[in-house]
């Protein structure tokens, strides 16, 4: 695929050998992944970009399960989702995955707290305990006065602080990032991707970000560009900038 | 998860108002609709409330109460000698109209003739007066009804020794009785037998039913068998006689079909807009249940959820429609409308609003497991 297949073939934490994925629409039959073979490290922070249309999120969809393939292999964190039931890859997603979406998805009626305390309810934790390791996650990305607050009265900064906190409060060991700057100004996306490398830092979370924000490649420890369903290369982001807090 | 789904559906207070108020309202139109019913077939057997007796005994083809198919004058004899009846008597029942001899409108009132040596029959509780006061020359019972009814014509209160006129004949009040209300007008007023050939139109034979009781030691089956047998007459008990009256108010009128119609509508009507407005509210959620489902909650988990949210929602607007009609009855005066909330009403539209809610929420939980949890990376 390109020189880096040497660094991925070991340690990861997804690996897609050949995997098609076409929809249709009434006759017209669209092919959005065309051959896909993809490798993400575990520990790892990988962005997935290139342009509008390219299948960035239908590649993150695959890989956590949420996406069936037409043909391929789907290995991620050693299990093949290609080969497990639906109710199988459900039970996958809920102890094993985090989900950080682009409109942060939270519910609107229920609290910051409750909303980032989900994965836990899903996965049976009695509500109070969750709802104590849900507060604790909101201390950690920096917002607990928020605990009790509706989404409605969060800044986009702060709504994906919690989806941020939702993502990690079940300690998965792969979180799935579709866009997550894109509803934020500048300053806020930087904040909330510095957030996201910190808290996933120096463990064994394996993050993959859908992104075509440029901005924040800087992030990356790998980037895949992906263009009309095929990944084009797999290569670390371009140098840092000197002064540049993100990749310092 | 079941919090969260509570979460969901009272956090939306507009859509969860229509929901209720969607299944308070059926529930308020099938309750009504029902009461209306067995109403309406009270008042079929009214006369059987009026005149107690533990048998009738009537003409072969009689089918209600209220039928005045004449008696042979000897049937009241041929009954008393059947083995096992304590005492026959014979009754009177027909239609006739009432106005006060003063002048007024005229009404039309049931006239009942009762034995005047037993006064069988005669009504259970007088407002005022006497019942003795019945063997008194042209002495009439009448009921409330009656006189709510001529007080209201003529402005001021109708007492015990005011007059009446009924068919060219003079009759003077001398009880006032409590008394269901009949089919047409509803009123009763209370004579002999004797004196109702006076006051009815004129017939052939004024012996229209046989009011019996059954000897110590006899059972009423017992003996209504064996005055069937002996005298080819129709005898029933008491309960038999108004299951007989409301079979046939139910056979031979059009109250079914307003009643299915009624209640069908309130039915349809629950349906659509709780029905309908749950599934909006699915379809609304559907980007949150996507998000739910991504995360690892199972379709099992997500139909519990709905299903939870519809009961819920049946349950508070089957309460709240059940106690405003439960407070709505309360107001009637007892006896007047026709409409009788029966135990058995509200569990009927219960099962229906549990039908309603299931529907909803069947078909919801089907829609919720088509939902792609990919559906979330969709801006």
């Amino acid at each position: 695929m390109n020189d880096s297949n040497s660094i991925l073939e070991t340690g990861f934490a997804v690996r897609l050998r050949g995997v098609n994925k076409s929809f249709r629409s009434g006759d017209q039959i669209t092919d959005v992944l065309k051959q896909i073979e993809f490798e993400a490290r575990t520990g790892e922070m990988t962005f997935v970009v290139g342009p509008s249309g390219c299948g960035k999120t239908t590649l993150l969809s695959v890989l956590c399960g949420t996406l069936d393939t037409d043909a391929g292999e789907v290995t991620t964190l050693g299990h093949a989702l290609h080969a497990l039931s639906a109710a199988r890859v459900t039970q996958f997603r809920a102890r094993n995955v985090g989900f950080i979406f682009q409109q942060f998805n939270l519910l609107p009626t229920l609290t910051a707290a409750e909303n980032v305390a989900v994965p836990l309810r899903i996965q049976g934790v009695p509500a109070s305990k969750a709802l104590a390791r849900a507060r604790e996650w909101l201390a950690r990305v920096g917002i607990p006065e928020k605990a009790n607050e509706h989404p409605s009265r969060l800044s986009g900064g702060q709504q994906q602080r919690v989806a941020i906190a939702r993502s990690l409060v079940h300690e998965p060991s792969l979180i799935v990032c579709d866009e997550p700057t894109s509803a934020l100004d500048s300053v806020t996306g930087h904040q909330v991707m510095e957030l996201l490398r910190d808290t996933t830092r120096g463990g064994r979370c394996t993050v993959i970000v859908v992104t075509h924000d440029p901005r924040i490649y800087q992030y990356a420890d790998r980037v895949a560009e992906m263009e009309d369903g095929r990944i084009l290369r797999v290569a670390a982001p371009a140098p840092a900038q000197p002064g540049n807090p993100a990749t310092n | 998860m079941i919090e969260i789904a509570l979460k969901m559906l009272f956090g939306e207070r507009a859509k969860y108002a229509i929901l209720v108020s969607g299944i308070c309202f059926a529930t308020i139109l099938m309750t009504q609709g029902l009461s209306f019913f067995f109403g309406i077939l009270g008042f079929s057997y009214a006369t059987a409330k009026n005149i107690r007796a533990p048998i009738w005994v009537v003409d072969p083809l009689v089918q209600s109460v209220d039928e005045n198919q004449p008696l042979r004058d000897t049937d009241v004899n041929r009954v008393r000698s059947v083995e096992g009846v304590a005492w026959a008597v014979p009754l009177y029942i027909g239609g006739t109209q009432a106005k006060l001899l003063s002048g007024g409108a005229t009404y039309q009132v049931t006239l009942a003739g009762l034995d005047a040596d037993t006064l069988a029959g005669a009504p259970a509780k007088l407002i005022s007066g006497n019942i003795l006061d019945l063997r008194l020359p042209q002495s009439v019972i009448v009921d409330m009804a009656f006189v709510e009814r001529i007080q209201e014509e003529r402005g001021k209160e109708l007492r015990l020794g005011d007059m009446l006129e009924m068919n060219d004949r003079r009759a003077v009040i001398v009880g006032i009785a409590e008394a269901a209300e009949g089919q047409g007008n509803g009123s009763f007023v209370f004579t002999t037998w004797d004196r109702a050939k006076e006051y009815a139109p004129g017939q052939r034979s004024m012996l229209t039913h046989i009011l019996a009781a059954p000897a110590p030691g006899w059972s009423e089956a017992d003996v209504t068998r064996a005055i069937t047998r002996e005298t080819g007459l129709k005898a029933v008990s008491e309960a038999q006689l108004k299951q007989m009256s409301s079979d046939s108010m139910v056979t031979n009128s059009p109250l079914p079909y307003f009643v299915g119609l009624l209640v069908g509508v309130g039915f349809v009507i629950g349906l659509g807009i709780s029905g309908q407005t749950f599934y909006a509210f699915v379809l609304e959620n559907t980007r949150h249940l996507g998000a739910l489902k991504a995360m690892g909650a199972s379709d099992f988990k997500l139909a519990q959820m709905i299903v939870v949210q519809a009961a819920i929602v049946g349950f508070v607007g089957f309460g709240v429609g059940v106690g405003v009609m439960s407070g709505f009855f309360s107001l009637l005066p007892e006896g007047r409308a026709p409409l009788v909330l029966l135990w058995q009403i509200p569990l009927i539209v219960f099962l229906a609003v549990t039908l309603i809610c299931m529907v909803a929420a069947v078909v919801c939980v089907w829609r919720v497991s088509r939902i792609e949890p990919g559906i979330v990376f969709r801006s």
